[in-house]
């Protein structure tokens, strides 16, 4: 359902500060959403001043100082620092992105960061994702055929290969579902385009023989239909891939296979 | 502690909204203003329908400044509604999908959505013979 303002628990107030050390010279504020499972408050907006000339040039750099010099509570996940893990997606300066790919220079001003939005937040920047796998199981996300297996791997031309780039580079960092306002709206019964980009892959795959019946799963009001071409997806793609134009091909595949 | 007093992230109170977000809230917004500015329409037919003096005020409402407002407004809603629909029609064949070519039609949708509407009402006042 439509639902503009955030329920009564979720409002953010504001936190504490943390003032950077004497003798530090290029600071910078760096704002992080906080909530806490273990305490009734609602959640807090922090202000951690990060001395720039001591840290590393990436946001989740700064997160980490922030972690291992100022505040050991703050909770977030990341793994690979290097945009192919997806764990440490968040919502810095108003956009979806990875703190590990996302410059600190590259914001001006203070350096907002909150969990990926609308989602229900375990703490700090850690949002439940149960709900965005169990939708990405539900498509099936694996090879599937009926044909007997040959002796050795199936095979595919280099030209049926290349039409997985731009699909297979996806790490389901979920930025753009949570970018995505039907999804924010509708999310328990929209895919949204992380999951229908990886619908499009599995389709795509010369080698998978399960096109139609993906198709069928498609054929409802809300699965895919509740896309409409907003675009923030793509906009906020790290990985700059183009969920939007893969929904818009599953479109033109359901519709014509009809006409 | 319990999964249900989790709290909602922050969502529209966050987000930095772009170009093509803007122009997806206005298809709806108009959208919506069309279905009710059908209603004044639905309105100035019954009157005409009912006889010369219902429709004398049907025509002096909708006439007064406000009324002319509220017929701006519908033809902005309806152009932009037009423009914004084309665009989809593009969108539904598989064209201008690339970022640029999105944030180039949008800015298109806008500039039609301006020109017609004024278009439309210097002609209206030239047909009405105010130059």
């Amino acid at each position: 359902m439509v639902q503009f303002n955030l329920p009564k628990n979720s409002r953010v107030t504001e936190g504490k500060t943390h003032e950077a050390p004497d003798g530090a010279i290029k600071l910078r504020n760096i704002k992080v959403y906080r909530w806490n499972p273990d305490d009734e408050d609602n959640p807090r907006v922090d202000t951690y001043q990060v001395d720039l000339d001591t840290c590393g040039p990436m946001v989740l750099d700064a997160l980490i100082k922030i972690k291992d010099e100022i505040d050991p509570t703050l909770t977030f996940r990341r793994s690979c620092r290097e945009g192919v893990c997806g764990s440490c997606a968040m919502n810095i300066d108003g956009n979806n992105t990875l703190a590990c790919t996302k410059f600190i220079d590259d914001v001006k001003g203070d350096i907002k960061i909150y969990p990926l939005p609308h989602m229900a937040v375990v703490k700090d920047l850690v949002p439940d994702m149960t709900q965005a796998y169990a939708q990405y199981t539900s498509i099936e996300p694996w090879l599937k055929t009926t044909t007997p297996a040959p002796e050795r791997e199936r095979l595919q031309s280099q030209d049926d290969r290349a039409k997985l780039d731009g699909l297979w580079e996806c790490i389901l960092c979920f930025s753009c579902s949570t970018s995505c306002p039907s999804y924010w709206w509708n999310g328990e019964r929209f895919l949204g385009p992380a999951i229908l980009l990886q619908t499009y892959r599995w389709i795509s795959d010369s080698r998978d023989e399960a096109a139609g019946e993906r198709l069928d799963a498609l054929e409802d009001p809300f699965r895919m239909f509740r896309c409409h071409t907003i675009m923030n997806c793509t906009q906020t793609c790290p990985k700059s891939l183009n969920p939007a134009k893969a929904i818009g091909e599953l479109k033109k595949l359901l519709v014509s296979r009809t006409v | 502690m319990s999964a249900q007093n989790r709290p909602l992230s922050p969502h529209l109170q966050v987000w930095r909204p772009q170009m093509t977000m803007v122009i997806s809230f206005g298809h709806r917004a108009t959208g919506v203003a069309l279905a009710a500015g059908t209603l004044l329409l639905v309105y100035w037919l019954a009157a005409a329908a009912t006889g010369a003096e219902a429709y004398e005020t049907a025509s002096g409402l909708i006439g007064s400044w406000f009324g002319r407002l509220c017929l701006f407004g519908w033809t902005l809603a309806l152009f932009f509604h037009v423009c914004n629909g084309v665009r989809h029609l593009f969108w539904d064949v598989g064209m201008g999908y690339e970022l640029p070519d999105a944030d180039r039609s949008g800015w298109a949708v806008l500039a039609g959505t301006a020109i017609l509407t004024l278009v439309t009402w210097i002609a209206g006042y030239g047909f009405m013979g105010a130059y």
